[in-house]
């Protein structure tokens, strides 16, 4: 028998603060919500831009939501583009689920993909979300007509280099670590706090991006009950981990693509970011990839510098159309 | 014939079942079912000399446990089902089959101060997916719409799950470190892949057939 799987849209929620009394520059809430079944795994998607636009997939990073492209999507769907992103299981308003894995997002991104129509589609992603983009369109080459990533390519750097008895007992601490964690999760729910408290938190994982920002970002990540918000992501995930992956394995997904493709790499190194250079990348390019190293901006690109970005990838599109 | 109890262990959302199939005195011996078996109802009978109890365990989508909704199988969630056991039983000696011989390892490397020697036996889903990623798939099962046992996203998705090689000894070197045994693994496979050649030919790795496997953990 499966487990009951919280529906996060069953929840009480009392919201003291709604979202649209917190706003930010340029920030815009989706135009349309829908929910895709992924597997009998309900995903939460979003669209901003006319809905018989081409489109672009947006897939978020690691811990975070769809509603971290309320700035980009907009400027991107102010030029037509039907910008369609999804919460990734067991972050934001999407289920949380038994079992999380790579393949698994990987799928819920082709549901996500196939929810769209069967005309060719844009993939754009950020951080993990690009790793992934990478590793759809790779599964799926007829579905797609260009690629973006935003800082999101992994490369040996991003694995410590050390002496193999150091990587040995680090590991042996992330292991006891994380099955001790997985030993004490019945009835864990993330630690509770007020708004402000939750962006501080947020800030310290994130801590070039603009304080404003994050607390706009409260009211749609988080939800409130009597005893504060609490960050929607579901308890059991964590940061770090371990497993047989090397980083550098999502980067030789690149070279098999034959769409066009645009990379940008945020240059400032930062806790979330991965360290990854413009010379780690280049052997990986395909032919007549393009790669934007930006300087002075940190992993979260489209965040810090949501303009530059959204012109990098609009002048792409317009003059890529060799698809 | 059924299992003599059935414990059921709560991992997070899942619950997982754990059957006593055996009594004995002495150190309990903890079984591993492959990929897409379940626990025996009886011990099998290469276990009638083993002195303690002879516990199993259903793992994740498999027998008696939860079959989740969507998928997303890894090895690492497995292990941490098999962490929950050793919570429930304490100090054990672990026998696994194919997928389950590869969780063996996993947890003699994650917990060797209550895994005293893991035995490694052939089994379905010894491979996994070999050392590196294959290419780019998507497991688009039409699994949800019941809860099948084995589920079909466990035999998708762990057929595939990469087992590099020096994830793998790093777990040998783990169990090393932690264990009070000169050697903590011992491979009884006649099936040697990729990353099983590696383990078997690290330190504190014995290389003997599962009878003798078990007489030599018995004893110690």
């Amino acid at each position: 028998m499966a487990g009951p799987v919280p529906d996060p849209g069953s929840l009480t929620v009392v919201t003291a603060t709604p979202a649209a009394a917190i706003t930010y520059p340029g920030a815009q809430r989706p135009a349309r919500t829908r929910t895709v079944t992924s597997n009998g795994l309900d995903l939460a998607v979003y669209e901003w831009g006319p809905v018989d636009g081409p489109a672009i997939l947006l897939a978020h990073g690691g811990f975070d939501f769809a509603g971290t492209y309320d700035v980009l999507a907009p400027m991107l769907a102010e030029h037509g583009w039907r910008c369609v992103s999804w919460d990734h299981r067991g972050h934001g308003d999407s289920a949380h689920a038994h079992l999380y894995s790579w393949s698994a997002d990987v799928r819920d991104a082709f549901h996500v993909l196939e929810s769209v129509g069967q005309e060719r589609v844009v993939l754009l992603g950020h951080s993990k979300g690009g790793a992934l983009m990478f590793e759809l369109a790779d599964a799926c080459p007829h579905r797609i007509t260009h690629v973006v990533n935003l800082d999101g390519l992994p490369s040996r750097n991003s694995w410590p280099d050390v002496a193999e008895h150091e990587r040995t007992r680090m590991v042996a601490s992330e292991l006891t670590s994380w099955l001790d964690h997985r030993r004490s999760l019945v009835g864990r729910e993330r630690k509770p706090g007020t708004l402000e408290e939750l962006a501080d938190r947020r800030g310290r994982m994130n801590p070039r991006l603009d304080p404003a920002w994050l607390r706009y970002l409260v009211p749609i990540g988080a939800s409130e009950d009597a005893d504060g918000w609490r960050w929607k992501i579901d308890p059991t995930m964590r940061f770090g981990g371990f497993g047989p992956w090397r980083p550098e394995w999502s980067m030789e997904r690149m070279p098999s693509l034959a769409v066009p493709v645009l990379g940008m790499l945020g240059l400032e190194l930062e806790v979330m970011g991965w360290g990854t250079r413009p010379e780690d990348v280049e052997p990986y390019l395909p032919p007549g990839a393009e790669l934007h190293p930006l300087e002075g901006v940190g992993h979260f690109v489209h965040i810090e510098q949501p303009r530059l970005v959204a012109d990098l990838i609009l002048d792409f599109l317009d003059r890529r159309r060799d698809r | 014939m059924s299992p003599l109890e059935t414990r059921h262990l709560q991992h997070y959302r899942a619950t997982l079942a754990l059957h006593r199939l055996s009594d004995g005195a002495g150190r309990p011996l903890l079984l591993l079912h492959g990929l897409g078996e379940r626990t025996p109802e009886r011990p099998p009978a290469y276990l009638d000399a083993w002195p303690g109890a002879v516990w199993g365990l259903d793992l994740t989508g498999h027998g008696e446990s939860t079959v989740p909704v969507g998928g997303g199988y890894t090895a690492e969630i497995l292990l941490a089902d098999v962490d929950h056991a050793v919570a429930e039983l304490g100090e054990v000696t672990v026998l696994g089959r194919g997928l389950g011989a590869y969780l063996a390892l996993l947890i003699a490397g994650a917990r060797p101060a209550q895994v005293h020697g893991a035995i490694l036996f052939d089994g379905p889903g010894l491979i996994g997916g070999g050392v590196r990623p294959g290419s780019a798939w998507i497991a688009d099962l039409d699994a949800h719409a019941d809860e099948r046992s084995p589920d079909p996203f466990a035999l998708a998705e762990l057929a595939r799950d990469v087992r590099s090689i020096d994830y793998a000894t790093t777990y040998v070197h783990l169990a090393c470190a932690g264990s009070s045994l000169d050697a903590p693994i011992c491979v009884s496979t006649v099936s040697r892949p990729e990353w099983l050649t590696a383990v078997v030919e690290e330190q504190g790795v014995l290389d003997q057939p599962l009878l003798d496997a078990l007489a030599h953990y018995a004893a110690r």
